[in-house]
């Protein structure tokens, strides 16, 4: 059985409180990277308040409906950014965000890495028939990345997203287990 | 046409009122039974809810609406005996975007087909878009629910998404549109 | 769409801790309902004791649990309780436990009628793939009941209760949703599509 948290570039793990939440009060600094990541307004938080969502995430232990991992690199174990899955068990579909913290590891392949890991485990492993996730249009590198991992495009909702004082379109992606199935025939070939 | 003196939660035949704690949790806990009902309703799962239920629920939407102030909640009466018909709701709003989602349901089956969705939705824009400012809003429908498309494009929703199979029912996968209706669209309509 | 709460003879209602407190002690008080449903002997409990462990229990809708009051169509009397506690999510089974308080409907086809709304409110509308039960081997009306809406026996735990002197097996009993939906395939493609 493949190593369900290891994929070719980075792997899947949990950061102990204090290093999760030193590193994400760095790039929550990083406005490109929250204005990217996110459609909630660009916020600084302590890392006292970010400490506390780890130490949250420690006392609840596992839950089904919403699974968060740490990504580290495989080549020197570095901690760049975090994915987290929104999971609907009734509707089998689950939503996924991710984020790379570290710059000097966008547009290097990390990022589809981390999405195809994370199909492996929405597919293979909790066994759902869908997977969507949201992005903004002004985020192309992103969506180039999706698509090659076989997410589709599935409409966009008009000036959604207000920044800069200009809007902006969200996308709306989703891929489906068959899909996903069919991909992994066609890799294998 | 529409002005600063114009009654914001009264239409023709029905108004826009805060939940009423002694009586409503009754009759939504029958609408709940409503399998049909709670299939056009909801994605979520259909289940009967008692009365303390509903009322446990009004609880949550209450604290929410306090807490987190990116929700309104309308119970829709009828004007004549003042019952209960219906909910109306913005929610998901998004201040720094300025957008949000739209909820409506009718919940007992005689008082569908009456106009009070039309006249609700309507009532419903207005706040959304001549009170919270908003600069967009959408609504999310399973593709099975004729009657909200119906309503939706009568309002000059535009389908924006189409979420293949986002939504599993009756041992079958459906679609979930999403629509979109911008400010200047509905200023568009409403002057015309 | 389909009603998945109706059937032909009882409906699903909702499950309220302050009704339900009233009747459990007089349905529990019955051995002979009491040992058909539970595997071990329990004191009385009263009312009050039954509505805070109901409130804690059943007070809250969860994802794993769904409990349902039982409701004659005819009169829309309480006759008994049905459950549903998801066991596995990525399987998508659960198990289901169905007690009939009012003895009157013994017999007559309820079981049956109410077991199959669940199974359709399980497949259609909680999406699950199976679902199974445990009954004890001298509960034969219960058993030939599942049998009619489809339930196959899977297995058994021999010896598991002792009762009246002597040892009794559990058995345990399942239904896929192929199979159910076989049985079921009566709804046709437009009345499935409501408006």
């Amino acid at each position: 059985m493949k190593d369900l948290f290891r994929g070719e570039l980075v792997r899947f793990t949990f950061e102990e409180p204090e290093a999760g939440a030193k590193a994400e009060v760095r790039w929550q600094r990083d406005t490109e990277f929250i204005r990217l990541a996110d459609s909630d307004p660009s916020r600084l938080s302590s890392e006292k308040k970010l400490k506390e969502w780890f130490d949250h995430q420690a006392e609840d232990g596992p839950k089904s409906e919403r699974v968060s991992f740490s990504v580290r690199t495989l080549e020197e174990d570095k901690y760049i950014g975090f994915l987290g899955l929104w999971i609907d068990l009734i509707q089998s579909e689950a939503w996924v965000g991710l984020g790379i913290g570290e710059r000097e590891f966008w547009s290097k392949g990390y990022g589809s890495d981390m999405m195809k890991l994370c199909q492996q485990y929405v597919f293979a492993e909790l066994g759902l028939a869908r997977l969507s996730l949201g992005l903004h249009e002004y985020n192309p590198r992103a969506l180039r990345s999706y698509e090659k991992c076989g997410f589709r495009l599935e409409g966009r909702t008009r000036q959604d997203l207000a920044r800069e004082g200009h809007r902006y379109d969200s996308l709306w992606m989703g891929i489906l287990r068959d899909e996903w199935q069919q991909m992994q025939k066609g890799e294998n070939r | 046409m529409f002005d600063i003196q114009t009654q914001l939660f009264e239409g023709q035949e029905i108004r826009f009122g805060p939940i009423d704690h002694e009586k409503d949790p009754e009759i939504e806990s029958k609408w709940t039974h409503d399998s049909d009902f709670m299939r056009m309703m909801d994605t979520a799962p259909a289940r009967p809810m008692s009365a303390a239920i509903v009322r446990k629920q009004y609880e949550k939407l209450e604290k929410q609406i306090e807490e987190k102030k990116n929700l309104f909640h309308f119970m829709i009466r009828a004007k004549t005996d003042d019952r209960l018909i219906g909910m109306a709701t913005v929610n998901r709003v998004e201040w720094t975007n300025s957008n949000a989602f739209l909820r409506l349901g009718i919940g007992a089956a005689e008082n569908r087909r009456k106009g009070y969705g039309t006249q609700a939705l309507q009532m419903l824009l207005r706040f959304a878009f001549a009170e919270l400012n908003l600069f967009r809003v959408s609504a999310m429908v399973p593709e099975y629910n004729e009657a909200a498309l119906g309503l939706l494009k009568k309002f000059g929703f535009v389908q924006e998404v189409c979420r293949r199979k986002a939504l599993e029912r009756d041992g079958q996968r459906w679609d979930l549109y999403v629509f979109g209706l911008l400010s200047e669209e509905w200023q568009g309509q409403t002057k015309g | 769409m389909k009603d998945v709460f109706t059937g032909s003879l009882v409906r699903l209602s909702a499950f309220d801790p302050e009704e339900m407190s009233k009747v459990f002690p007089r349905w529990n008080s019955n051995s002979e309902y009491f040992r058909l449903l539970n595997s071990s002997a329990r004191s009385m409990q009263s009312s009050k004791a039954a509505l805070k462990w109901m409130e804690e229990e059943v007070g809250e809708m969860s994802l794993e649990s769904y409990y349902f009051s039982i409701r004659t169509l005819a009169e829309d009397k309480l006759i008994g309780e049905i459950g549903l506690d998801v066991v596995n999510w990525p399987g998508r089974d659960a198990f289901v436990g169905l007690g009939i308080g009012e003895t009157e409907y013994w017999s007559k086809g309820y079981g049956t009628d109410v077991m199959n709304v669940l199974l359709r409110f399980a497949f259609m509308e909680i999406n699950l793939r199976r679902v199974s039960l445990g009954v004890f081997e001298y509960n034969p009306r219960a058993i030939r009941s599942y049998e009619k809406v489809g339930f196959r026996p899977e297995g058994r735990m021999r010896r598991l209760l002792k009762r009246e002197g002597r040892r009794w097996d559990n058995l345990f009993m399942g239904i896929l949703r192929e199979e159910w939906l076989e049985l079921n395939a009566s709804v046709p493609a437009e009345a499935a599509i409501g408006t």
